[in-house]
């Protein structure tokens, strides 16, 4: 294990290490301490690492991750995982708005609540949230898989495109072109997965999938008022 | 016969109103017919002040001339000098404006980066993410971070030679773009994640920040993605450049892209176009203000673009304070965009060539603006190359003509007293005297 001081050595120097290590690296577990809140912490790595940050995040924690796997031991502030290609990031508190914003891929595992915007014109990542999320998630999202244990906030799956939301909880409200939809087979073996890799012991039975109703799809003067 | 005379002397003349005129009749009559608003590409139509409005004042007795083909004129200019360990240098102040394949086809990205690149001068990326044409093609890539974050990647940012991040644009500044389903091919489908022929929506605002202190650690944050060696730009729409530069600055930008109303967009609302935005005259001068009350003209580098045509716009956007400029659509009309050799088929579109603007339908005659592989087979990427080349040769030419002219021996030392307005207006919005005073609307003193 690699302990990182990041009060006494600085942003620059943590990320320019950890971006530094290679796919073959046998530096593989890192732990960064007195990260105080510190913004862009664990941002652009590109190798099959274990960071665990302890102590809350600033924004953009993870941002753009590739391969890492990032375990924050308190919150996350906004953006944490944003445009994440692939690995898992774990957030053992709550995140702040934006939670996995544009990210394409790999597992962003929230243990407390995410706020507003969580998964937000999503491309492909997977999120799973043990507990609540705001008003407006999941807006725009492309693809990949939000899955919710708790309630979901208003507006959710606004203007949505082809990402499945599963919600454990109550939907305070749908947003556009977001609807209910059939809970397939395919489905469940789809967040039994999810559910498990998340450490999440929910039944994939419990939940409702939501996703696009695909009428906003082409610009229609009819549906203007939908919007 | 008697009638007929008292028929001539009495009767009115036909007068067409100068506010219901004929183009705003028709404009009322299809909106009448369709319930939906007109989509076009392009930029301001309208006239609006602009460069013509100035004059270079050339040297004679209280200046004196540099000899126009043997003195030496620099044109050379270096972006990112503020953070960035690896600033862009380029030959020439005038760079290619970002346009997004998906609105552009992959051979015309590909001409682009050609043309820019024997020019000395960098291209920009744009929605939609970045192509192998054009990063194959371009010795200089400036990669946009926009909204949409169609395509963004952490390597496809290390691959580039600067990023811009998008806040807004001359054509729509406050609004997002469209790229209807006729366009959306399988490979434009598979680079934005989406599933093909549906319209596909650009955000009019990012999705992980909010406001200037937000700003300033999302490019805290890419900077450490690339290492802080990228010269980071911030674009903005023209409407309130004082405090949208300000804001830039304070945020970090190393350069700050100006984007006047002239300004062309893929595909937004006519009304948006005409009616949002300001011209890039006006929006110079308050810009190069803010970098002046911050202490860091020069330092952080401005980049003017919107309805930059010929050299002497080079050289009146350099004068006015301006460390360079981009070009959108007059690079796609040196490409061959409107060539009037398409006549017939803009015809058939009901068009004519020069003003044909359906750029968002996919159906362009010259294969520039579409997707249709048999309309794009009509452009060749390696002639598109040379003629960019040549159009960028040129207005670097006409601007060192001028800049001699003026007694110059470097495009960055025009200023603003080699300068004189036609109009009242452009004397107020450039803040350069009258032609023919010492004054100008709004001069402290007057």
């Amino acid at each position: 294990m690699q302990t990182f001081d990041l009060e006494a050595r600085g942003l620059r120097d943590l990320n320019s290490t950890l971006q530094a290590q290679k796919d073959a690296t046998n530096q593989t577990a890192w732990e960064i301490v007195n990260a105080r809140g510190s913004h862009a912490i664990a941002v652009g790595l590109d190798a099959p690492i274990e960071v665990t940050v302890k102590g809350s995040t600033g924004y953009y924690c993870g941002g753009m991750n590739k391969q890492a796997t990032i375990h924050i031991d308190g919150s996350a502030g906004p953006g944490v995982a944003e445009n994440m290609m692939s690995g898992t990031v774990i957030v053992e508190g709550d995140a702040s708005q934006y939670a996995g914003a544009t990210g394409h891929g790999g597992l962003l595992v929230i243990k407390g609540n995410a706020s507003s915007r969580c998964g937000i014109s999503m491309k492909g990542l997977d999120i799973v949230v043990h507990g609540n999320i705001g008003h407006m998630s999941a807006f725009m999202a492309q693809s990949g898989n939000l899955v919710v244990c708790g309630d979901a906030g208003d507006a959710l799956g606004d203007s949505l495109y082809e990402a499945r939301l599963f919600v454990r909880g109550a939907v305070k409200s749908l947003g556009a072109d977001c609807e209910e939809k059939e809970m397939r087979p395919e489905h469940l073996e789809i967040l039994r997965d999810l559910l498990e890799r998340a450490g999440c012991d929910a039944k994939p039975e419990e939940f409702r999938r939501y996703g696009s109703a695909r009428k906003l799809y082409n610009f229609d003067v009819d549906n203007a008022a939908a919007y | 016969m008697k009638d007929e005379q008292q028929r001539f002397v009495s009767q009115t003349v036909p007068i067409q109103s100068a506010t219901f005129s004929n183009p705003i009749n028709a404009e009322i009559r299809r909106a009448a017919a369709t319930g939906i608003y007109d989509i076009r590409g392009g930029g301001a139509k309208r006239k609006v002040p602009h460069f013509d409005d100035l004059l270079f004042l050339g040297a004679s007795i209280s200046r004196y001339p540099l000899e126009g083909y043997r003195e030496k004129c620099d044109t050379r200019v270096t972006l990112g000098t503020r953070f960035a360990k690896k600033p862009i240098e380029l030959d020439i102040p005038v760079t290619i404006a970002g346009m997004s394949f998906g609105s552009l086809s992959g051979p015309a990205k590909e001409a682009l980066g050609r043309g820019a690149s024997a020019a000395g001068t960098s291209t920009t990326t744009g929605d939609g993410g970045m192509t192998e044409e054009e990063r194959g093609h371009s010795t200089k890539l400036v990669y946009q971070y926009l909204p949409s974050r169609y395509g963004m990647n952490p390597d496809d940012l290390r691959r580039a030679d600067a990023i811009e991040v998008v806040v807004g644009q001359g054509a729509k500044p406050g609004g997002g773009g469209m790229l209807l389903g006729q366009k959306i091919s399988d490979r434009v489908a598979e680079m934005r994640n989406l599933p093909k022929g549906i319209d596909q929506r650009s955000a009019c605002r990012h999705p992980d920040w909010t406001g200037p202190d937000d700003l300033e650690i999302k490019i805290l944050e890419l900077r450490e993605i690339t290492g802080w060696e990228k010269p980071i730009y911030v674009k903005i729409g023209g409407t309130r450049p004082y405090f949208d530069t300000t804001l830039a600055i304070k945020a970090g930008a190393d350069v700050v892209v100006l984007d006047g109303m002239q300004g062309g967009t893929a595909a937004t609302q006519d009304v948006f176009i005409e009616h949002v935005g300001m011209p890039i005259l006006a929006c110079i001068r308050p810009a190069v203000q803010a970098l002046q009350d911050q202490g860091l003209h020069r330092e952080v580098q401005l980049v003017v673009s919107g309805g930059i045509r010929t050299g002497a716009d080079v050289a009146k956007a350099l004068a006015l304070g301006a460390d360079a400029v981009a070009i959108g659509t007059g690079a796609l009309i040196a490409l061959g965009d409107n060539a009037p050799k398409w006549e017939e088929e803009y015809r058939k579109l009901g068009t004519t060539s020069g003003a044909y603007d359906d750029w968002h339908e996919g159906q362009d005659p010259a294969g520039i603006t579409t997707q249709n592989p048999e309309l794009m087979a009509r452009f060749d990427p390696i002639e598109g190359g040379r003629h960019l080349k040549n159009y960028l040769k040129v207005l670097t030419l006409e601007a060192q003509t001028i800049a001699r002219a003026c007694g110059h021996n470097h495009l960055h030392n025009l200023e603003p007293e080699d300068l004189c307005a036609l109009t009242m207006e452009a004397a107020a919005m450039a803040r350069v005297p009258l032609a023919g005073t010492e004054w100008y609307p709004g001069k402290p003193g007057f």
